[in-house]
């Protein structure tokens, strides 16, 4: 029953990540061509309420629902692989128009030929796993 | 309703995206979808062949039930919360997609030129889908996070590792859109 809540946060996600329309290929398109503000209002809205939100957590120290204290684990540095990495996502975010969350999500709309592209994401990931060692990081 | 039936303005949708990072931070997690990929590796038996997927996948249970839910959250909102609104696409944006081959943009959430049946059982069709998932689920692991982990949480925590991760989705996106489409999708 623990896991009942984080369906339900699930739901909501992609119940908004629809009606936002930034699960559309198009509108992926249309952001890195710069012909709207839709999907930097969407980010960058996330993101300002986002810096507050979690200004204030570390402020007040607020414990989470299982009272325990906080954590947000900082990123790992890098900065080939953040900036290679960070390349060939992009490449394949414009291509499929598509990243990880909305994947799952338009299977859920009903997008079946998605579930290539999830699987092409779950051998990518493991082809990473793979030769990490060889890598530079 | 007739609010909720139509697209959401940003402006709502962002503070919603913000609410979900802050809810699950709130429940002792972190928003972040990618991971989703490497825990499904290890359910697969990927630990066999590299210690990078040896993990306790029951810890992540969590996270692929927000997958779950997420892809329960698609089906409700174009069932029962859309009223079939043509995405309002910039008119450029409508052009240029019909200069590299896209018709109706705009008309659905995916183009059809690349996802429906007729089109993915191609070599051409089948390259794109998997070879951009592919490229998607490598670039994630070697950055150490997407859209959701690097650029809403990460940025949100202020963290130079997230801002150098984003500029590289966009370096990625504008190579891909600007200089790889017309040759990928040349009519």
């Amino acid at each position: 029953m623990k896991l009942l809540k984080f369906l339900f946060v699930g739901i909501f996600f992609g119940i908004v990540l629809v009606k936002s329309e930034a699960v559309s290929w198009y509108r992926i398109f249309e952001m890195f061509k710069f012909q709207s503000f839709h999907m930097y209002g969407i980010i960058g809205s996330a993101v300002l309420l986002g810096i507050i939100a979690i200004w204030i957590i570390k402020k007040t120290q607020l414990k989470s629902i299982e009272n325990d204290t906080i954590i947000i684990h900082p990123k790992d540095k890098g900065m080939f692989r953040l900036l290679i990495g960070g390349t060939i996502f992009g490449l394949g975010w414009a291509l499929a128009g598509a990243c990880p969350g909305p994947m799952y999500i338009l299977v859920g709309t009903g997008v079946f030929s998605m579930l290539l592209v999830i699987g092409g994401a779950i051998l990518g990931t493991f082809v990473y796993g793979l030769i990490r060692n060889k890598l530079p990081h | 309703m007739e609010i909720i039936l139509q697209p959401w303005p940003w402006y709502v949708s962002g503070p919603l995206i913000s609410l979900v990072m802050i809810t699950l931070i709130y429940f002792g997690k972190t928003f972040g979808m990618s991971s989703n990929l490497s825990t499904l590796c290890s359910i697969g038996g990927a630990g066999k062949y590299a210690s990078f997927f040896k993990q306790d996948w029951k810890a992540h249970r969590w996270n692929l039930t927000v997958v779950l839910g997420a892809v329960i959250g698609g089906f409700i909102a174009v069932t029962f919360l859309s009223d079939g609104s043509v995405i309002d696409l910039n008119p450029t944006t409508v052009s240029d997609l019909n200069e590299l081959g896209f018709k109706n943009a705009g008309a659905t959430l995916l183009p059809p030129e690349l996802y429906d049946w007729d089109s993915v059982w191609s070599l051409k069709g089948l390259l794109i889908l998997i070879g951009g998932g592919f490229i998607v689920g490598f670039g994630t692991r070697y950055a150490g996070g997407c859209t959701s982990g690097h650029a809403i949480t990460g940025l949100s925590n202020l963290q130079w590792p997230s801002f150098v991760a984003v500029i590289g989705f966009f370096i990625g996106g504008l190579l891909m859109i600007h200089v790889l489409f017309p040759l990928i999708f040349t009519v």
